[in-house]
């Protein structure tokens, strides 16, 4: 089966199927993954393959589940929770922040929590406001947990079983643009590990950094951009919790300046903690400010241009480095 | 209040139930009862900090209950949890010394009075959130039904959780996934300083159980023997295969909700009342009615929990705080497994 | 006897109010029995005594608000009686320490002790470390304010490290190619690449010494070590080159300059050379600029308005004429070499000082002190020279002579018109100092002196 190509979402299928074959410990709960096959179609398939012992269609009942999630982990299970959406996290917050992120360090290092939540995250599809949130950085903020984004289809298709492997709760955000992406089969040796970032575009002028749903649109920008003679080194930092800062300060120090692509609002972004980092440990070689290209700070609205005005896009990101390379001389 | 029983597919009716046992379910009350007294004292003198939730009053819940578990059944609590922990054998010394918050505390003293965990006696905190563990309970019990492990998992909570969603949703997973689990409802009729005829449209919890197809009723929580008996009836079934059952313990706790509670919510006179028919109280009369109880008896018993509660504040004081450089240890866990 | 201590109820609770007290001195209590109402801000509290005793003294009167831990009574125990089963004895551990009485407040005094000490510690440390900081930044800003009076200038990191690496000054750079005309990268690199100077100046290169060492010492640890500096450094000569440049734009910007000039016959002076020089090897003749400088050093001890500093609106003269000769350099670059007390110098051994020196320049090899304390400078631009020099005051010098090529010409002397060797010796100097009457006066004395040269050698 040489060159056959897969999509992001049949990358994940195929994780879950093999971690499952692989593990009789690892069981899928959330809602419409069973008979309905998923509300992203990950899991079409599964229910027939595994049954409803193995693939759990739930209540809609997110701290219930995300809840019991963890429960079942504590009692021996692997289990991955599917929340349909990151919107539909909210109603999990207490469990996941307040239960899964702390039981671990305030019983004293007692208690294991090996869980994995996936959920469905971003905007693109016009579906409004309470649909269209990117609240990775809200998860990332809080120590116990972490937080994995990934935005390639071999990613999709290796890190989630490397999540299943950790023994703590890992928050595992798909971006919904992702989910019909395409690529070569991948090889186990696209993804070398859960916690790195990857250099996917080599660079000299300016540090774009991103994750998830905005990397394709970094890749893009990078690529008129070098037809403007800019030379873009794109990372996709992949994890988001823990962050690494190695890659992301050896490209710093190197092109000396960085823009942020990120989702999130501005206020409170990921990129704002991005942009802290590098300005506490790269001063020294910025050779101008880092910025940060978000989303505006409005409700993400549902007809498409005020969306594509709301949300990152090529042409801003392609702006906002020429705008950052742009030379002055006072007169 | 009222019992109202379920009917239930039981074998026995009642359990029987030896004078030394009942003795024994007597000490494990007053045992409980010196060392929340004793908590109070401390608190006050400002060794023990935070919030500080008594369960004086309540003892006869956490004893009976606990006698109808195996070693290999599950425990989740709720913040006034020192008399389940006691109840369910952790060590008084680990106890007070978390209170204490020092490294040999159950929980490294990183939890205190609200977080007390015991993975190797299956006793899962010491939640501060209201109604937060319930739906840890159920997928614990999920994970037991999963791995075919007849284990029972025990939760408890306040009537006031009842008015959280989790409660609902967990009680719908519960009997949905036919869990082996038993929801026990503290019900003291205050949440906090709220009271329950002005927080619940249905005050009877059984009956919101039973609405969700759960076997469920109520018993008088001031008398251990009682809820020892229907825990065990219930337990029983339980291991059985017949699914979730909720048992409400009508209760009343003599203390405010914590330590900073001036009570302007209840009257003294009926703090009073329930005091009358306290759990100690009763049982202590009942045995010394039956003349199972001397006066030189009931001293050498006082004694030997004041003794231990001493051990237990000699060792809390003694024992070291933790290593700030260990402050990172626990928040991941290294190894794959 | 224990002492009753105002409870804590919470963690909120920083004092209580004795609102009632429900016992009273002599009164038997027993454990468990309210003995008093604490008023807190969430309103009244009943207070237990936790012991079977008598209430010996009441130490606090109804309504006094106290501190957490106050005392407010004392309790006379019930003595050791098995029968009182509720009588908990308190823990060993704290009576180890003294009485009843005195034990809780001994431990927590010493514990309160250890951590105020500690406490005061690290807060010491840290004003210290803040203080160090503070001074380190007031030395850096003045410092710049000393370079830099009027603009501001942005500068960003990257190119103030590699400025750094250099041992360039940016802050001679008046404008960069960034935002808002920030210095970046490409200035500092464009002015290493034309042979910039870092400073010639006394005062600024003490100064720059100084800032570069503070910056290299308030750079922050980075995660990877910058990369080792692979381009040539530049000599001491280009570096020179770059802070005469800005030292001269500065002068002008600055300096008041008045311009003198005097035409000098040379004939008496060039016969005494032609004597002295008759029998020696042409490398120990003596050149006529030396009886030159020999004639402005010695005439300058006289005249102290063109000899010294000018600095932050004073002047300072000073007691030495250290003659700076300014040589230009075959690789383009210029440097003032200072003669120290030329006025004390004949012309032979100035003869040889020049040559000396102009040699070592030459090779990149005069000291620092040659180079930074001139309190006068003479520019010469030798046989190929122009007729005469207009020449830039060196700031903070005050005056500066040009000498231009001897040249023959028909002069009048004595109402006769005679072929003389002339040559021209022009003064710039510092208004703000002198004027033009003493500037003139110092010329002639020049002139007096060159027509008396055997008094020169």
């Amino acid at each position: 089966m040489i060159n056959q190509s897969l999509t992001y979402r049949e990358a994940l299928r195929i994780a879950i199927e093999e971690a499952m074959n692989a593990d009789e410990r690892v069981v899928l709960l959330g809602e419409d993954v069973g008979n309905y096959g998923g509300c992203y179609a990950v899991s079409k398939g599964l229910s027939e393959t595994f049954g409803s012992n193995r693939i759990i269609d739930t209540p809609l009942s997110e701290s219930g589940f995300v809840g019991a999630g963890i429960g079942a982990a504590i009692g021996g299970m692997r289990p991955i929770v599917e929340i349909m959406t990151v919107n539909f996290s909210l109603l999990a917050l207490d469990q996941i922040v307040n239960n899964a992120a702390t039981i671990r360090h305030m019983s004293g290092n007692q208690v294991s929590i090996p869980l994995v939540i996936r959920m469905a995250t971003g905007a693109g599809k016009q579906l409004a406001a309470q649909h269209s949130h990117s609240l990775e950085n809200w998860y990332a903020h809080v120590p116990g947990i972490k937080v994995l984004a990934p935005a390639t289809v071999a990613d999709a298709r290796y890190m989630l079983g490397m999540a299943l492997k950790d023994p703590n709760p890992v928050m595992f955000f798909e971006h919904v643009m992702l989910y019909n992406e395409s690529a070569t089969t991948p090889a186990p040796e696209d993804c070398p590990d859960m916690c790195s970032a990857i250099v996917r575009k080599i660079g000299t002028d300016i540090s774009l950094v991103t994750y998830g749903g905005s990397l394709p649109k970094a890749l893009e920008a990078a690529r008129q951009l070098a037809q403007q003679d800019v030379s873009v080194e794109v990372i996709d930092l992949r994890s988001l919790r823990p962050l690494d800062t190695d890659t992301l300060f050896r490209s710093v120090e190197k092109t000396h300046r960085l823009l942020v692509v990120d989702e999130g609002w501005r206020t409170g972004s990921l990129a704002g903690e991005l942009c802290a980092l590098v300005a506490e440990n790269c001063f020294w070689s910025l050779d101008a400010p880092p910025i940060r290209v978000c989303s505006e700070e409005v409700p993400i609205p549902y007809p498409k241009h005020l969306e594509d005005a709301v949300t990152p896009q090529v042409a801003k990101i392609v702006e906002a480095v020429l705008g950052l390379l742009k030379q002055e001389i006072v007169s | 209040m009222q019992t109202d029983t379920n009917k239930i597919q039981t074998g026995t009716n009642k359990i029987h139930m030896d004078i030394a046992h009942i003795k024994f379910l007597f000490k494990q009350m007053l045992r409980i009862r010196r060392f929340e007294e004793k908590c109070a004292e401390l608190y006050t003198e400002e060794k023990i900090r935070g919030f500080l939730h008594l369960y004086i009053g309540e003892e006869a819940v956490a004893v009976g209950i606990m006698q109808a578990l195996k070693p290999e059944d599950a425990v989740f609590g709720t913040y006034r949890e020192h008399g389940h922990a006691l109840a369910r054998g952790l060590s008084m010394d680990n106890v007070m010394s978390e209170m204490f918050g020092k490294v040999t505390g159950s929980s490294r003293g990183r939890g205190g009075s609200m977080h007390i965990f015991d993975v190797e006696k299956q006793f899962y905190g010491g939640n501060a959130i209201v109604a937060g563990a319930l739906p840890l309970a159920v997928g614990l019990a999920l994970a037991n039904k999963m791995q075919n492990k007849k284990n029972v998992v025990v939760c408890f909570f306040g009537e006031g959780a009842v008015a959280e969603g989790e409660f609902h949703e967990s009680l719908n997973l519960a009997k949905l996934w036919h869990l082996p689990i038993l929801f026990v409802c503290e019900n003291n009729g205050y949440a906090m300083g709220t009271a329950l005829a002005i927080s619940e449209s249905e005050q009877h919890i059984f009956r919101k159980a039973q609405s969700y197809g759960l076997a469920a009723h109520a018993v008088d929580g001031m008398n251990v023997v009682e809820v020892e008996s229907a825990a065990s009836q219930y337990c029983n079934s339980i291991r059985n295969g017949d699914g979730p059952c909720l048992l409400e313990c009508n209760t009343y706790r003599f203390r405010g909700h914590s330590m900073f509670d001036t009570q302007l919510y209840r009257k003294a006179d009926e703090v009073e009342e329930w005091k009358s028919k306290g759990p100690i109280k009763k049982l202590k009369r009942w045995l010394e009615a039956n003349d199972k109880l001397s006066a030189d008896e009931l001293i050498e018993i006082e004694d030997e929990v004041a003794a231990e509660i001493n051990q237990a504040i000699v060792f809390a004081e003694g024992s070291q705080l933790e290593e700030i450089s260990d402050l990172y240890l626990g928040v991941y866990a290294e190894e794959e497994s | 006897m224990k002492i009753l201590t105002m409870p804590s109820f919470g963690s909120d609770m920083a004092t209580g109010t004795l609102a009632q007290w429900h016992v009273k001195e002599g009164q038997k209590v027993s454990k468990g029995n309210i003995i008093a109402s604490i008023d807190t801000m969430k309103g009244l509290i009943d207070m237990e005594v936790f012991d079977n005793g008598t209430i010996d003294s009441l130490l606090a009167s109804e309504g006094e608000e106290l501190d957490i831990g106050a005392p407010i009574a004392q309790l006379r125990l019930l003595s050791e009686n098995k029968a009182s089963a509720s009588n908990i004895e308190k823990p060993i551990v704290v009576n180890i320490l003294g009485t009843d009485a005195d034990a809780d407040t001994d431990i927590d005094a010493i514990a309160k002790a250890n951590i105020n000490s500690t406490a005061n510690n690290v807060s010491q440390s840290k004003q210290e470390a803040n203080t160090k900081k503070e001074e380190a930044r007031t030395e850096l800003s003045e410092q710049s304010q000393d370079a830099q009076p009027n603009k501001p200038l942005f500068v960003s990191p990257a190119a103030r490290k590699r400025a750094l690496e250099l041992g360039l000054d940016w802050r001679q750079l008046e404008h960069g190619h960034g935002p808002a005309g920030a210095i970046i990268l490409q200035d500092i690199e464009a002015a290493q690449n034309t042979n910039v100077q870092s400073s010639s100046q006394p005062e600024n290169s003490l100064q720059l010494e100084k800032s570069l060492q503070l910056e290299k010492s308030l750079q922050l640890k980075t995660v990877s070590q910058p990369k080792a500096i692979t381009e040539t450094k530049p000599t001491p000569a280009e570096m020179m080159r770059q802070a005469i440049s800005a030292n001269v734009s500065r002068s002008k910007r600055e300096i008041p300059h008045y311009y003198l000039q005097l035409d000098v016959v040379l004939n008496k002076a060039l016969d005494c050379l032609s004597i002295h020089n008759a029998n020696l090897p042409p490398s120990k003749r003596i050149l006529v600029n030396a009886l030159v400088y020999c004639a402005i050093a010695r005439s300058l001890t006289t005249f102290p308005a063109f000899n010294g500093f000018y600095n932050d609106g004073q002047y300072h003269a000073s007691d030495e004429v250290h003659l700076g000769n300014a040589i230009s350099l075959r690789t383009g670059g210029l440097i003032i070499a200072s003669i120290h007390n030329a006025h004390r110098l004949g012309a032979v051994e100035l003869m040889d000082k020049i040559t000396d020196q102009v040699t070592r320049a030459r090779e990149g090899g005069l000291t620092m002190s040659e180079v930074q304390d001139a309190t006068v400078t003479v520019s010469n631009l030798g046989d190929r020279g122009s007729d005469s020099i207009q020449s830039i005051i060196f700031p903070p010098q005050v005056a500066i002579f040009g000498i231009g090529r001897p040249r023959k010409m028909p002069w009048i002397i004595d109402d006769e018109i005679v072929c003389a060797t002339i040559v021209n010796i022009s003064l710039a100097a510092d208004h703000r100092v002198s004027d033009g009457h003493s500037g003139a006066r110092l010329l002639n004395k020049i002139n007096k002196l060159l027509q008396t040269p055997e008094k020169l050698i």
